[in-house]
């Protein structure tokens, strides 16, 4: 069947699945839309947090990232995968047995004041905008590459599928939905990677075939790639580090506390019975997100090695531009792949070195999107990698957007503004705030602002230095003040920010980079998108400075801290 | 269940922290140290294909993270019903 026809299929089928799951997962109260009733069992919710977390960069972008940083694209292997032991720890049971709503909702409770609250809702909204335009962005631009419609058409149907289900069903929809939308993403994976693996080395399992020995001869698959890389002058795959171990340290670091400090990730949390399933359910989480990351690091030496060996079968002869395959020629067409004979032989050369090369474009998100292609894999495998796709960033905005409505629902609205509303009101208000935010992602989607490129990182850095410090500074250090903990956030998140805007320009508007943005500029050798690990330091010194000179919390906060560390019994209602 | 007296949840709450330390020194070690720190030296021994090291930081450091979970989920289950907080 021709491939545009099937790839509509097979998308046209899971969103069919997605409205229908919306139809069936209608919210009724306030409890249900915002944590779904508070009733999801732990294997389930690990299943909704690991769609909820893995964005379109996971599954489009991670794998090429890896691809050309080798051992350096370790960072975010481990980073985006240990932030879940310290979520599992030090914050997801705290928070599930404090039995709230949203995240603001605690630190405005534990710290006493609405301007705690407040702050929080800004960090919250920072963090998670600049999440949720890159998701938007994916929606778009996997439209536009697998089914051919225009980029615009491609962001507007995706917001009018996460419309409909995150307006009608808020958590519980969105909830469902994700559950099926990771069953298509991994199926879309993991498949391509067991048939390439199945190709190089003859194991099905993409993680052992990543350390076998290529089929039919006795040469370890990384010895070989890592010589192919290494005689065109690249640094060699795995042990090129990415500019300094201090550098890897502090983006790992980054990482690793942003994940712990994501309100869309902690939200899912809140949507099991228990303490202990929230345990538990962040191990499953994990589980599922472990079969994604350790198939990725093999899909991405598995496609350099491939795309090496396309461009130089045997040692020192290149490919005949006449002879290069169809899939070279597909995404030449999409402006991804682009080469260049400039020394006018008929081949292209592949370098290190800038004035040899003859690749001149090697867009890193091919890596995934092309795997299939380069292994002549059949079309239907081709139609699940766009489907996956889409699934992974319309179940990751739509996480984004609930915790960006509930914030503005029930910690502005109802929390600060009008506390006095009914439960019914508050759904009402619940499902307008999640409209307008759907409306606004996809307005940002549609004119993307000049700094939307490369912003999920940051997003990872804002909530480091500022969501995490402080919930982990509520729970536990019952000393820390209402003063110390907005001082905190500010200074956490202002000082990541004021770093990236003199590196990466003021709201990334090019030329106003003050500082340029070049490793000699940068602190401790620390790149800009590595800066949270810095910018939660800060926060703690601060909060814990300020703490020590302004007046000690009154004495409900010692109690309502005692009472969220052990996990049974309700909150007394003084304390909430 | 009623709640627990003073004594008992900062007792509870130590057991929890204790355990938390062991379990986060793995943490630590296997990614950063393994994954960053060690990795030229565990580079020298090898996993079938992989240099150590390599594996910690890409594959190694994933599945023993998610073991630290699930152990730590179980002994905390075993905790709360030590301190009758079992659900």
């Amino acid at each position: 069947m021709d491939l545009k026809l099937l790839t509509y299929i097979v998308v046209g089928m899971t969103f069919a699945l997605y409205i229908g799951i919306a139809f069936w997962a209608r919210a009724s109260s306030t409890k249900e839309f915002y944590v779904a009733g508070g009733s999801v069992h732990a294997i389930p919710n690990g299943m909704a947090t690991a769609a909820d977390w893995m964005s379109a960069a996971s599954f489009i972008s991670m794998a090429g990232l890896i691809a050309f940083m080798g051992y350096g694209g370790s960072v975010f292997l481990m980073g985006w995968t240990g932030g879940y032991v310290i979520l599992a720890m030090l914050i997801a049971p705290y928070l599930r047995k404090y039995g709230k709503f949203t995240v603001p909702e605690f630190i405005g409770d534990r710290f006493y004041s609405n301007g705690a609250r407040a702050v929080a809702v800004l960090c919250l909204i920072v963090c998670s905008v600049t999440y949720v335009i890159g998701q938007m962005k994916g929606v778009g631009v996997a439209f536009s590459r697998f089914l051919e419609v225009p980029y615009d058409t491609g962001v507007q149907i995706g917001m009018f599928i996460v419309f409909f289900y995150a307006v009608l069903g808020g958590m519980k929809g969105i909830t469902y939905t994700q559950i099926a939308q990771y069953c298509v993403l991994i199926m879309a994976y993991t498949v391509p990677a067991i048939f390439i693996s199945l190709q190089l080395t003859g194991n099905p399992l993409p993680q052992l075939g990543l350390g076998s020995t290529l089929a039919g001869t006795d040469t370890y698959l990384l010895d070989k790639l890592d010589q192919v890389v290494t005689d065109l002058g690249f640094r060699e795959y795995t042990t090129d580090v990415r500019l300094s171990g201090l550098n890897m340290f502090a983006f790992t670091l980054s990482l690793m506390i942003g994940t712990a400090g994501l309100p869309h990730v902690i939200i899912r949390f809140f949507t099991v019975p228990n303490v202990s399933d929230a345990r538990r359910s962040a191990g499953w989480a994990l589980v599922f997100i472990a079969i994604l990351y350790t198939t990725a690091p093999a899909v991405a030496g598995m496609a350099r090695l491939n795309l090496m060996q396309t461009i130089e079968p045997s040692p020192g002869e290149y490919l005949e531009i006449e002879k290069r395959p169809q899939w070279f020629r597909n995404w030449e067409t999409t402006g991804l792949l682009a080469f260049e004979d400039k020394n006018g032989d008929g081949r292209i050369q592949y370098s290190a070195d800038a004035q040899v090369n003859e690749m001149t474009t090697v867009d890193q998100d091919i890596m995934v999107l092309a795997n299939p292609e380069i292994a002549r894999l059949p079309n239907w495998v081709i139609a699940l990698v766009a489907a996956g796709g889409l699934a992974a960033a319309l179940s990751t905005a739509a996480g984004l957007l609930l915790a960006i409505s509930s914030a503005i629902s029930h910690d502005l609205l109802k929390g600060i503004y009008k506390p006095d509303i009914t439960e019914k009101q508050e759904l009402l208000a619940s499902r307008l705030s999640m409209a307008v935010a759907v409306l606004g992602a996809g307005y940002l989607g549609l004119n993307p602002p000049g700094f939307a490129a490369g912003t999920v990182a940051l997003a990872f850095g804002l909530a480091a230095s500022s969501i995490f410090p402080a919930l982990l500074m509520g729970i536990f250090s019952p000393s820390v003040t209402r003063a110390g903990a907005i001082a905190g956030m500010l200074s956490g998140i202002g000082v990541t920010l004021f770093y990236v805007f003199q590196h990466k320009g003021i709201m990334f508007i090019p030329g106003t980079a003050f500082l340029g943005d070049t490793p000699a500029n940068w602190f401790f050798g620390i790149e800009p998108n590595a800066f949270g690990a810095v910018g939660a330091l800060v926060n703690f010194a601060v909060a814990f400075a300020v703490s020590r000179v302004s007046e000690p919390p009154p004495a409900h906060i010692s109690e309502l801290v005692e009472n969220i560390r052990i996990p049974g019994g309700a909150t007394p209602e003084h304390l909430s | 269940m009623s709640q627990m007296s003073h004594e008992r949840a900062q007792a509870y709450w130590r057991r929890n922290l204790s355990l938390m330390i062991r379990l986060l020194v793995i943490w630590f070690v296997v990614s950063y140290g393994c994954g960053i720190l060690f990795v030229d030296w565990l580079n020298q021994f090898r996993i079938g294909g992989y240099k150590l090291g390599f594996w910690f930081a890409q594959q190694g450091s994933i599945y023993v993270f998610v073991v630290l979970i699930f152990y730590y989920a179980r002994k905390m289950a075993a905790l709360d019903r030590e301190f009758g907080e079992g659900e």
